[in-house]
This record gives C-alpha cells, sequence and structure tokens, in this order.
C-alpha cells in the first residue's frame, strides 16, 4: 500500500521567513469562515472521525500549494465523496443544530480511554521510536523515526489515531510524552524537541 | 479565465471561484439535511468573538497572580483552566509548560495544526504554514528571530511538537515591576504569541 502523506514538515529545508499576524485576524477570505463552519457542522455529522479527516487532508497530492482553508475545503469534498454521503436517500446520523453548538464546543470529544492494562514505560525511561515507515496514517513524525528519546510524561490511554484513520477502531493505546536531545535529531542542535508518542511506536533503549 | 466577453451585467460581481464552490457545497448540503446554516453561523461567531487568545491571557494572569491555581495548572492543566469555564474542543487535554530564565517553551505542529482553541481559539496563519512548521523543530531560535525575539545562549529551548490529541499553552515569564497590577492589567500584558513561545509578554507600561 502506498500512503504518502505531504503534512509532514518538521525539519524540512525551508528558507521562507515566518510573517507574524495581528491577533485579531482570524479568517482572510469571505469564503474561509463558511469552510471553517461546514467543516465543523459536518464533522458532527459523525460520517468520519477526526483522524480520518487528518488523513484525507495530508494525503492531497496538491497539499503544499493550497492555502489552509483550501485543503479544509477539498479533504470536505474528498471525505462526503468518500463516505457516499450525498448518494440519493442517504440520512445523516446526526446533525448539528444551532441551538446545541455552545453546548457541543464547550464538551469537546475527549480522546482518553480507561487503561485496561499497565504503562509499559516509566517516566525517565529512554525509548527508540520505531524507524520504518508505514503505509498509513500516523502520527510519529519522520524527523522521530529511529530515535532515542526520554519518556517525560505518561499521558494516560488515549485513541490511536493510526488505528482510528483507517476505521479499524479506536484501539487505545498509552501515550506518553517523549523527549529528544536536539543533537540526537540533528548535528549541533542545541534545543530539545518533545513529541507525544503512543506506546505501539516505542521500544526499550 | 477564458471568457473575455463583457458581461451583460456589468454592475455585477464577479464571484470568486472558490466562494461560489463553497456557496454550491453548502446548499447541497443544507438542501439534504445535513447541515443547519445557522449552526454554521453560530460556529463562525463563536471563534471570531467568543473563544480567543483573550481566554489564555486570563489563565496565565491568573497563574501569575495565584499561587495556588498555578500549582493546579503545573499539575492538571485541563481541570484549572475549566475552573475558569474554557472547556471543549480542542482544549480538552491540556499542558501548561513554563517559562523560566533558563528554559523557554515553544509550541508547534509538524504534522498539521493542532492548537489549544479552547484557550487561543484559532491558530494564526503562520503557525499553520510550511516555513513554521518544518523550522521550529530543528531551529527554534531562528524562528524566535523572524519574531524578534533574541533570548540569551545561556536559556535552553524546548520545542513542544503537538502530535497526539494534548494542547500544550506556554507560561510566560511575569514581567518586570508587574507586582502591582491586578488581573486584568497583568491578562493585558500577555500576548497569544508568549502563549505559543514565539513572543514575550508586553513590557510594564512606564
Amino acid at each position: 500500500m502506498n500512503y504518502i502523506s505531504y503534512a509532514d514538515l518538521g525539519g524540512r529545508e525551508e528558507r521562507r521567513v515566518i510573517t507574524p499576524e495581528p491577533e485579531n485576524e482570524v479568517f482572510h477570505e469571505p469564503w474561509e469562515p463558511r469552510v471553517f463552519g461546514l467543516v465543523l457542522a459536518m464533522n458532527a455529522v459523525g460520517l468520519w472521525n477526526l483522524d480520518m479527516n487528518r488523513s484525507a487532508r495530508e494525503t492531497l497530492p496538491d497539499y503544499l500549494q493550497l492555502s489552509y482553508y483550501e485543503i479544509w475545503l477539498a479533504a470536505l469534498e474528498k471525505n462526503l465523496w468518500r463516505s457516499g454521503a450525498l448518494t440519493d436517500g442517504a440520512a445523516p446520523p446526526r446533525v448539528l443544530h444551532a441551538c446545541a453548538v455552545a453546548a457541543v464546543l464547550a464538551q469537546g470529544s475527549p480522546y482518553s480511554r480507561e487503561p485496561t492494562r499497565p504503562a509499559l514505560f516509566d517516566v525517565g525511561q529512554a525509548v527508540r521510536t520505531r524507524a520504518e515507515p508505514c503505509g498509513h496514517h500516523t502520527r510519529l513524525p519522520a524527523y522521530a523515526r529511529g530515535k532515542v528519546g526520554l519518556i517525560q510524561r505518561i499521558h494516560g490511554v488515549h485513541v490511536f489515531a493510526d488505528s482510528n484513520a483507517q476505521g479499524l477502531g479506536e484501539s487505545p493505546q498509552w501515550l506518553y510524552n517523549v523527549t529528544f536531545d536536539g543533537s540526537e535529531l540533528w548535528e549541533d542542535a542545541a534545543h530539545s524537541v518533545s513529541i507525544d508518542a503512543w506506546e505501539p511506536y516505542l521500544s526499550a533503549a | 479565465m477564458s471568457d473575455k466577453k463583457p458581461h451583460s451585467h456589468s454592475h455585477e460581481k464577479t464571484v470568486n471561484p472558490l466562494e461560489q464552490r463553497v456557496r454550491d457545497l453548502e446548499a447541497v448540503l443544507t438542501q439534504k439535511g445535513f447541515i443547519e446554516p445557522a449552526a454554521i453561523d453560530a460556529l463562525i461567531d463563536t471563534y471570531e468573538s467568543k473563544i480567543g487568545p483573550r481566554n489564555g491571557a486570563l489563565v496565565v494572569a491568573r497563574a501569575w497572580m495565584d499561587a495556588d491555581f498555578r500549582r493546579r495548572l503545573m499539575r492538571d492543566a485541563t481541570a484549572a483552566i475549566a475552573t475558569l469555564g474554557f472547556t471543549g474542543r480542542q482544549g480538552e487535554h491540556m499542558v501548561a509548560v513554563e517559562n523560566t530564565p533558563d528554559l523557554h517553551n515553544l509550541v508547534v505542529c509538524t504534522l498539521c495544526s493542532c492548537y489549544p482553541w479552547a484557550v487561543l481559539g484559532l491558530p494564526p496563519t503562520w503557525y499553520k504554514s510550511a516555513p513554521y512548521r518544518s523550522r521550529a523543530v530543528k531551529d527554534p531560535r531562528g524562528v524566535l528571530h523572524d519574531f524578534g525575539v533574541h533570548l540569551p545562549q545561556s536559556t535552553r529551548i524546548r520545542v513542544w511538537d503537538s502530535t497526539a490529541e494534548v494542547r500544550y499553552l506556554v507560561i510566560p515569564r511575569r514581567p518586570a515591576n508587574s507586582e502591582h497590577m491586578d488581573e486584568e492589567q497583568l491578562a493585558a500584558l500577555v500576548t497569544r504569541d508568549s502563549m505559543i513561545g514565539v513572543g514575550l509578554p508586553r513590557p510594564v507600561p512606564p
């Protein structure tokens, strides 16, 4: 299976400067807020989950050429097409009504789940991340593959993005914060970098 | 556009093709019963006028003023932030990371645009852009320079890449000579960028 993410940008060669932006600039084109609202409302319908949505976005072949909300729009169209939502007669499982918006946003969608087994790793323990790329959506960035870091924190058990994105169920796993010395990732780097990594990404080092 | 013929209704504004595409999609989804346009309006209004970085600024100001709140924030940020009324979407699993004279924290999402909406609202354009996402983990000092921030070489930098559903809020250092200020005045010193880690709070006005 040939899965390509165009969104895994950490550490890539990049010379462009960053342009700061005032705090009150939320949207920049008149159509952007509508896309934002459409995507949130359609996510609430329940035809796909957060991780499927990320997967739909990161695999858009023109990802790097599109603006942020163009990515959202293209992925929404892709999700609609994939899910068959617009086929005649299909009914939405749920609809987000205006009166429910505040409550739904305030509630959020926690990704933590009850543990069913003890965590494999302890805080302070050295771990090595998986080195091989995988043929599906994953949240282990390429720059952090096959690297040794220390368990910094144990976040608890969370829905496993790799499984959830493929529609294979939540398969909850222990989630850790892992800290790398910058020099483990890049020559002469003096800073440190932390990622959040699910247990299946890690082995004892 | 290939059609160069003058439009017969020259007073009509040309509709941007993206705008048209979005309108058409919204019309279809409304007609099929998947969405309620009033809910879209409510979602937009929420993030344009209700949920934004002033939420996070209040969290920071409270942490600066109230040692007990600060302890609770560092131990369980989600619960501490909820006591100020900020909960929910993209803030379900919060972690607060504190700057000190020796350590500066900076937050990024290299894989997409994960951001603590409940306390900071929607992310700025640069946060979602390739230059920030690629450079932050490799050259954070260079990124800070782009924002006009120059830290002493002795200050260590830790970059937090938001790769799961945990969201990070930087608690910047309290500005000097701010002892006399109340919570509202302190919150006004806290910039959005300082809570991402690419900026510092405003100095106390003389």
